[in-house]
């Protein structure tokens, strides 16, 4: 399978690209890791008529200290360097150890941050890592930027609140507030496999109650699935063995919509959903300084 | 249907060709220059067949146009041995541990696992494995790639 007659250009400059990306609209499509456009393109189920290049914007690759102990990081860091960015690991580490879930070594070489929260895929780390840490999206284009908060932006299967001509430039993390702790699980059949069922867990903890909790779901639903009434429940109710596991039930209930596949039922991702976030709620509750 | 100009270095020597927009990396090598010993499995990224060394990291042939690597710097499979008796090490230890039955993921395995050892000099199975985990194998079962490249970790140390 080979990608169909296509004009590509290196954009030398982020004004450049968007300037193209302006002129062309919908006919062209920003190139950045290519990891999941490219094969798309192999099987023609993209078939822009202009690529433009990310790949030489050296200045969308950065990762920086951002307000209050959070991080900027640019669209064009790859995932092998948010695995081991010691900065990435210090102040968001669920980040990084969720990067190193991604596929393969090889592929997190060249995929990129801002390019999997485009590609928008339910299956993803790192849309739901971004719904739970609560980061937001620098989005430029040739007239202007906005932001997006992650809990917007992913608005449907494989679809993104990005129109035509925009380009996600930069993505802001805030700093974890103090006292929280983090989990990442996932089951995939092998290693570096898009996962059966993932979950993402922040727990903060505040006078010996949970002042805060995060669970958000991957491969579970459309897109970033966040459960939060089992959040609330952990918020009113405390963390403890039998609300981690009443919030793991609820979840797991109501709040995906897993559908089989060859692979796996509905009845076992569901089952799948209520184990992992079980070990995730416990380990974030340990990371925060508290014992279930 | 933009054509370009392409000039990379591939195993030292440098190359110079007009390619389309569309020319997956891969078929360049293969089709274009004649380097076949980059395998071409999949075309989707999940084979690993096709794993060559940019800038000296592991990445997806078939997932990079060949225009994308104009001014770069790249290693494929032939860039290992200079010749039938001056094997890599690695490549040595396929072949005492029986780490190839087919081979055609070998080329693969092999620029996945030469910079894994550089940077990982004392493996151990769990870190080979994983390693290895996206490049398939249809022959092997996998068993004795893990020991070719524990081999070869092995004698590299006791050259040390
Ligand atoms: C075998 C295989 C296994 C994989 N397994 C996983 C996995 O387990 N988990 C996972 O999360 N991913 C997985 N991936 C996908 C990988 O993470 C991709 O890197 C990622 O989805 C897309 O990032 P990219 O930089 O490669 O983007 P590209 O493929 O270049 O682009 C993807 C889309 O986003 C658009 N785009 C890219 N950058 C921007 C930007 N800055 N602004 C606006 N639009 C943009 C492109 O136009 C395109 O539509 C896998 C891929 C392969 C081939
Ligand atoms: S041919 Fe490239 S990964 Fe299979
Ligand atoms: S030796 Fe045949 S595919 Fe690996």
């Amino acid at each position: 399978m080979k990608p169909a007659p296509v004009d590509y250009v290196a954009a030398g400059s982020l004004e450049e690209a968007l300037s193209l990306l302006a002129e062309h609209g919908s006919d062209a499509k920003p190139l950045a890791g290519g990891q999941s456009l490219i094969p798309l393109l192999n099987f023609r189920l993209a078939r822009p008529t202009l690529l433009v290049d990310l790949n030489g914007l050296g200045e969308l690759s950065y990762v920086r200290d951002g307000e209050g102990g959070g991080l900027s990081i640019g669209a064009m860091t790859r995932h092998s360097a948010l695995e081991g960015d010691p900065r990435v690991i210090a102040a968001a580490p669920l980040l990084s150890s969720a990067a190193g879930f991604i596929a393969h070594p090889q592929i997190r070489n060249r995929g990129t941050l801002g390019g999997t929260l485009a590609h928008a895929d339910p299956a993803a780390e790192l849309p739901v890592v971004s719904v739970a840490l609560e980061a937001r999206f620098r989005i430029v284009h040739a007239g202007g930027e906005r932001w997006a908060a992650a809990a917007d932006f992913f608005v449907g299967l494989l679809t993104a609140d990005l129109q035509p001509g925009e380009l996600l430039v930069e993505v802001e993390v805030p700093p974890m507030p103090p006292a929280s702790g983090w989990a990442f699980h996932e089951l995939a059949r092998r290693t570096g496999d898009y996962a059966h069922a993932g979950v993402a867990a922040v727990l903060t903890r505040e006078n010996g109650a949970c002042s805060r909790a995060r669970l958000v779901f991957l491969s579970l639903g459309d897109g970033p699935m966040r459960a939060r009434q089992a959040e609330q429940l952990l918020e009113t109710q405390g963390v403890s063995e039998a609300t981690i596991d009443e919030a793991a039930a609820l979840a797991a209930r109501s709040e995906i919509e897993p559908s089989g596949d060859i692979h796996a039922s509905e009845a076992y991702k569901r089952h799948l959903a209520r184990v992992l976030t079980r070990r995730a709620l416990n380990e974030a509750w340990r990371r925060a300084g508290g014992a279930a | 249907m933009s054509r370009h100009n392409v000039q990379v270095t591939i195993n030292g020597r440098a190359y110079e060709s007009e390619v389309e927009a569309r020319l997956l990396l891969s078929d360049f090598l293969r089709h274009e220059l004649d380097l076949t010993g980059t395998h071409v499995g999949c075309e989707h990224g999940v084979c690993g067949a096709c794993t060559v060394l940019l800038d000296g990291e592991p990445v997806r042939a078939c997932l990079i146009l060949a225009v994308q690597v104009n001014g770069r710097q790249l290693t494929t499979v032939e860039g290992l041995a200079t010749d039938q008796d001056d094997l890599h090490p690695l490549q040595e230890a396929f072949r005492d541990a029986h780490g190839l039955q087919c081979g055609f993921c070998t080329p693969g395995i092999l620029m996945t696992m030469v910079p894994f050892l550089e940077d990982n000099p004392e493996p151990d199975e769990a870190a080979i494995r994983h390693a290895i985990s996206g490049n398939l194998c249809r022959c092997t079962g996998y068993q004795h790639i893990v020991d070719a490249v524990k081999l070869a970790a092995e004698r590299r140390r006791s050259a040390d």
